[in-house]
Formats: structure tokens, C-alpha cells, sequence
């Protein structure tokens, strides 16, 4: 099993080190009958251990789709990964063969879902869905198993873990679903885990239980977090490093202090201006017009140039690439210099 | 909301409000063994042209008073008056003419329009119901007219709720809402599905119409922020109850029910400067079941506070010492370690 030293946490900004997880310029797109639609065009990050990495992004934003390509879960068909490439530890997952995958599936990544009523099979006992883990992974012993079962479900705080192993995922209630879908999911102590939208369902009060308990098992293991989101509030409270994405491609990639004090892209200037703030009771938010691009009709240029109140001729023209602003900091935006600098008026329209 | 600062007239006003859905066993010979009490003596008041705020976690009772606000339900016991008359009294035609006076946007802009109707019929249906506001002739002309308000293309009268984005499919919803000019409008978690960056155009739309027609809302979300932004008086429910209401300041600033304080300091604030400087309050376990709800105050299970008095005494929702506003708690206390200071 792979482990990992806690305790010597290489972060992110360290130099040298081979990071847990590359993604360099993954596409995926899937065939529809209305169309391909590019759901993912070039995305391109890094993880390392210990980070926690968070995407942000709308529905469409390709923020899930390059997770279920990462983990290598993608419907297929429709989605296709059309390029690119996806290394843990240097190793290229993309070109292994399915049953070589299915090794690194769990045991060094392994990832929580949204809906956990969905995620778990209704007909069996939680307990004996975390046994599973260990059973076919491990190949341990029926009884065996359930005891590991039994301490993970411990270690997440479900109360009285013992007697409620034998219960269906329907007698729990959201917050205790979804602690059991990340017992399964660090079962086998893995390296990365990607968390899709882990809190979206739950109350606010239970969100902050399971944030906490994610940011401990983290801590705890030093593991890789991919945190996607399309919630600002939690991104700020728990992110080192964030990759905003919108239409498929990274917008702007940050840390997350320089990234909320001063937006280096018009649409993540955009989307915090649009959070209501105390300070402006009263007022009209600000909100950005228009709707996100179809993915089967990509606008030419740049895609947030139909909603950017900055946006100039050459946005028709020309797609910006990502590109480094100042050092650390990233922006697909031609005029990220003088966004970043607060020193760009609208575009008269 | 700023140009039209709330009036006195008191729209509607909830007296003692209780729901309980009765719990039974047997097949033939059906046996009551107990009630889920979704809804359990809540009392509050609209002013005209005010925004109430109403949060609460899943299970607090909020969409059931909304139903029963709207006369969806039936009280077990309780009053709600419209303009002084008891709306749980009236019958055929005024009970026809309260319908048109309280209206009702849905969270879910998927679900709640007709995938078969066009948007001219979704929007223009309830004429059918209360011809006297549109008279056939003008039906028509009046949808896109609403369908202008709400800041959608008046031609697209014959589309279908699939061609709209979600946003769009909410202000549909909203042009249904005012299309019979109601005097109130019950918005059940109106933002919630979307996205942040539409989030917020619904939002200015809902104050701007609020601006224009007078409207009186009861704004029901659990996003704190959003209701912070829109509402002018807060009521935060657990368990079927009011546990503290007041003003967005006085609530939001200045919280003293246990709960209230719990509730905001778990709201994830967007601003990484902020981080580790305020107190976060972690709630141990989930809400109990409102079948079978703790005695004395509901909220002492998961409550830092709770003594002896806590499980005996059901503590009243009045306006306790060292405090300006309503809070059910024995030991109301004002907590400012939780709150985000600018």
C-alpha cells in the first residue's frame, strides 16, 4: 500500500519535487446527437502533497468532466479524452491499459461525489460497502474487513459505528451519507482524493462537520485534495491554490489570497463581485450578463468575451492562451496585466 | 428596497401557527401514534412592501409554513390574517381572491414549469383562473408585457421551457408569480439552483420588482449571505419554531440564540483573509427528528449551553436582557466571535 511520511509536507511552491499529480493539457469532448460538445480544452494543473487545489467553476465549466477523466470514469460514450495527459507520480494513466488502471483506482486516487444517496448501492449495508474495499482490494477476510469497516466508520465519526454497520444508506441522514462515501473513499489510504462538490447538498451547519473532518483526514495522511466547487465561501476557507475554470479552460489559476484581493481575469473579478456583501446592503449587485457559452458552438476569440465588460476587438479575434501575469499567477486574459491593475475602463458597447 | 422603505400597514400577520402531520399505524383500523411536527407555533408579521427572511436548515419547517401561508395546507391549529381576515376561513370566491394576492416562486426552475406548455401558456394560465385580470382579448399582449419585466425577450412567447437556461426558466417562474398582481410573494429557495454569476441577476430583478409593484416578500433560503442582502427583517427557524428574529443587523450582527450563532459561524465566508480569525462553532450531530422532538427547547441536544432548566422550561421567544430583539433561549447572550466584522 502506498504510504506516505506525514509531517514533511512539500508544498507547493517547492521546486524540484516530482508533484503527486500533473494534468497537462487534457481535452475530452463528448458526442452528442446535437453535436460535439468540447467540454474540456486544455486544462493544465499540478498537485502536490499535502495541497489543496480547488476548482471553481459554473455548471458547464468542464470542472467535474476532468475529474471523471483524472479518475478515468468517464461515460464513454459519449465522452471521449481526445488528448492530453495525466501523470501520478510521473506515470501516465491515460496510455495503461484498463486493468493496470483499475490499480491506481482507490489506492492512490480516489474520489467523493455530490449525491451520496446515489453513489451507494441502496441494497447492501453500508458496512459491508466498506468491507468491499478491503475484501476485493485487499483480499482480507470477511470478518477481517468488517472490523476495518467498523474503525473507519469510527474515524469519520458515525456514532455507534459498531451497531450501525448493518444499516442501509437510506436509514442515514445526508451529513452521515456522506462521511460513509469518504470512508470508502480514503479505505485504501490514497494519495490524491478528489472531492466533486462534496457539501453542495448539505446544510450549512453539516457542511462545516464535513469540511472539517475532510481538512483533518488531509492533514492527517497528507494527502492531495481536489476540491471542486462552484462555492467562493468554501474555496476561501480551505484552498491553498485555485484554478478557476469557465467553458472548458482555465481562466485563471492562483493562490488564494492574491487570487480574491486582486482578480487578474474579468470573470473571476466578475463572479466575487457578484457575492452579495454586507457592506453593499442595499444596493444592486453586480451581476454578469449574459449566459455561458454552448459547448457545441464555442465562440471564437475568447469565450468570456460575450459577457465581459472589458472586451475589445482583438477578444474577437484571438483566443488568449494561459499565460503567467506575475510570478505565481496566471490569466487567459489579453488585458490581465490591466485588470490585475485595476487599470482597464469598460469597453464601450 | 432603498427607495421604498417598508411601511407599517401589516400585510399578513401569523398567529400561533401549528402544523403537525399525523403519524399512523394499521392498515384497516388506522391508529395515530404520533405526529411529526413540522410546523409548531410560529408567529410573525409582513409589512407592506418589506422583506422577510426566513432561514433554516432542511427539516426547520420553512416550506411547510410557506405552504401553509399560501393556504396549501391546512393548519392544525392557528391563525393567518390577510388584511385582518383569517385566510383559513375563507371560502369560494374570497378564498379565489386571496389565491390571487399570494403568489409563489419555486426553487427548482426545472420542475415547476410544464415541459409541454409554452411559455405564453405557463405565464398566462393563471388568467384562466381569474379571467377579471386579463380579459381574453388583452391576454396575449399582457403576457409579454410580464415577460418584458422580468427581462425576457417578449418574442420567445412560443418557446418551451427547455430552450431557457436556468436563469431565464426562474424569471419565467417569477412572470407567473406577478402575473395576477399579487400583493405577496412567497420565494421557496429562489436562487438556490443556480449558478453565482445568474444568482445574482435573479436577485436585482426580484428588489427591482419589489421597487415597482410594491410587492411584500417572505424570502425563504438557507444561503445566510443572500438573504442578509435582500431581506429587511430575519426569523431563523429550527425544528418547526422561531428560535430568533429581528432586523438583518440586529440577527446578523448581533445574534444571541445559541443556534443563530452556530448557524452563521458555519457560513463559509469568500475571503481568505479572514481565515482562522473568527470562532467557527461545529454543531455535534444532525437535527433530531421533528417527530419526536427534544423536550424544553429543541435545539439544547446540540447545544453548548444546555442545563437542566433547558430540558424542562420551553423557552419563550421574547426579548430577552442585554438585547434589542426576540430570542428563544434561557441564556440569550450576544456573541460577536462568530460574526465577520468590516
Amino acid at each position: 500500500m502506498a504510504t506516505t511520511q506525514a509531517g514533511i509536507a512539500p508544498r507547493a511552491d517547492q521546486a524540484g519535487t516530482t508533484p503527486l499529480l500533473e494534468v497537462e493539457d487534457l481535452r475530452v469532448e463528448f458526442r452528442t446527437r446535437d453535436g460535439v460538445a468540447k467540454a474540456v480544452n486544455g486544462v493544465s494543473y499540478t498537485l502536490h502533497e499535502g495541497e489543496t487545489l480547488a476548482v471553481l467553476g459554473e455548471s458547464g465549466s468542464g470542472k467535474s468532466v476532468t475529474a471523471q477523466a483524472i479518475m478515468g470514469i468517464l461515460d464513454s460514450p459519449p465522452g471521449f479524452v481526445t488528448g492530453g495527459k495525466v501523470r501520478f507520480r510521473g506515470q501516465d494513466l491515460l496510455t495503461l491499459p484498463d486493468d493496470e488502471r483499475r490499480a491506481y483506482r482507490g489506492r492512490s486516487i480516489s474520489m467523493i461525489f455530490q449525491d451520496a444517496l446515489s453513489a451507494l448501492n441502496p441494497v447492501f449495508p453500508v458496512g459491508w460497502q466498506i468491507a468491499e474495499m478491503f475484501r476485493v482490494h485487499e483480499g482480507l477476510s470477511k470478518k477481517d474487513a468488517r472490523a476495518r469497516a467498523v474503525e473507519l466508520m469510527e474515524r469519520v465519526q458515525i456514532p455507534a459505528a459498531r451497531e450501525r454497520a448493518g444499516d442501509y444508506p437510506h436509514q442515514f441522514s445526508g451529513g452521515m451519507r456522506q462521511r460513509i462515501m469518504i470512508a470508502m473513499a480514503i479505505a485504501l489510504d490514497p494519495d490524491v482524493l478528489i472531492a466533486d462538490e462534496p457539501t453542495t447538498a448539505l446544510d450549512v451547519t453539516v457542511q462545516a462537520q464535513i469540511m472539517q473532518l475532510l481538512a483533518d483526514l488531509q492533514r492527517e495522511r497528507n494527502m492531495g485534495l481536489i476540491l471542486i466547487t462552484h462555492d467562493l465561501g468554501v474555496v476561501a476557507d480551505v484552498a491553498d491554490k485555485i484554478e478557476v475554470m469557465y467553458s472548458g479552460r482555465i481562466m485563471e489559476q492562483a493562490p488564494v489570497h492574491d487570487i480574491y484581493a486582486t482578480p487578474a481575469h474579468p470573470y473571476t473579478k466578475g463572479l466575487l463581485e457578484s457575492i452579495p456583501r454586507v457592506d453593499l446592503k442595499g444596493q444592486e449587485l453586480s451581476a454578469i450578463k449574459g449566459l455561458p457559452p454552448n459547448l457545441t458552438n464555442i465562440p471564437a476569440g475568447c469565450e468570456f468575451r460575450p459577457r465581459c465588460p472589458y472586451a475589445r476587438d482583438i477578444c474577437k479575434e484571438q483566443r488568449p492562451a494561459l499565460q503567467e501575469v506575475v510570478p505565481g499567477r496566471f490569466s487567459a486574459c489579453h488585458f490581465a496585466q490591466e485588470v490585475l491593475e485595476g487599470d482597464i475602463e469598460p469597453a464601450q458597447q | 428596497m432603498t427607495s421604498n422603505p417598508p411601511s407599517s400597514e401589516v400585510v399578513l400577520e401569523v398567529d400561533n401557527l401549528v402544523k403537525h402531520f399525523p403519524l399512523t399505524t394499521g392498515v384497516v383500523i388506522k391508529r395515530q401514534v404520533g405526529a411529526v411536527q413540522a410546523v409548531d407555533g410560529v408567529s410573525l408579521q409582513l409589512h407592506k412592501g418589506e422583506t422577510l427572511g426566513i432561514v433554516g436548515e432542511s427539516g426547520s419547517g420553512k416550506s411547510t409554513l410557506a405552504k401553509l401561508l399560501m393556504r396549501l395546507e391546512e393548519p392544525t391549529s392557528g391563525q393567518t390574517y390577510f388584511h385582518g381576515q383569517n385566510i383559513y376561513d375563507l371560502q369560494g370566491r374570497a378564498l379565489r381572491e386571496l389565491r390571487r394576492n399570494i403568489q409563489i416562486v419555486f426553487q427548482d426552475p426545472y420542475s415547476s414549469l410544464n415541459p409541454r406548455m409554452t411559455v405564453g401558456d405557463i405565464v398566462g394560465e393563471p388568467f384562466d383562473i381569474h379571467p377579471e385580470v386579463a380579459p381574453r382579448g388583452q391576454r396575449r399582449k399582457r403576457v409579454q408585457e410580464l415577460l418584458d419585466v422580468v427581462g425576457l425577450n417578449p418574442e420567445h412567447i412560443n418557446r418551451y421551457p427547455h430552450q431557457f437556461s436556468g436563469g431565464q426558466r426562474q424569471r419565467i417562474g417569477i412572470a407567473r408569480g406577478l402575473a395576477l398582481r399579487p400583493e405577496i410573494i412567497i420565494c421557496d429557495e429562489p436562487v438556490s439552483a443556480l449558478d453565482v454569476s445568474v444568482q445574482a441577476q435573479v436577485i436585482n430583478l426580484l428588489e427591482k420588482l419589489q421597487d415597482e409593484f410594491g410587492l411584500s416578500y417572505i424570502f425563504i433560503a438557507h444561503d445566510l449571505s443572500v438573504v442578509r442582502h435582500i431581506a429587511d427583517r430575519v426569523a431563523v427557524m429550527y425544528l418547526g419554531r422561531i428560535v430568533e428574529t429581528g432586523s438583518d443587523t440586529q440577527i446578523y450582527e448581533k445574534p444571541t440564540h445559541p443556534y443563530t450563532q452556530a448557524l452563521l459561524s458555519a457560513v463559509p465566508v469568500p475571503d481568505p483573509s479572514v481565515r482562522g480569525q473568527r470562532q467557527q462553532i461545529i454543531l455535534s450531530g444532525d437535527v433530531p427528528s421533528p417527530a419526536n422532538p427534544p423536550s424544553g427547547c429543541r435545539f439544547r441536544t446540540r447545544c453548548w449551553k444546555a442545563t437542566d432548566k433547558c430540558a424542562q422550561e420551553d423557552p419563550a421567544l421574547t426579548i430577552r436582557p442585554g438585547s434589542d430583539h426576540e430570542s428563544a433561549c434561557h441564556y440569550a447572550a450576544v456573541r460577536e466571535d462568530v460574526v465577520v466584522h468590516h
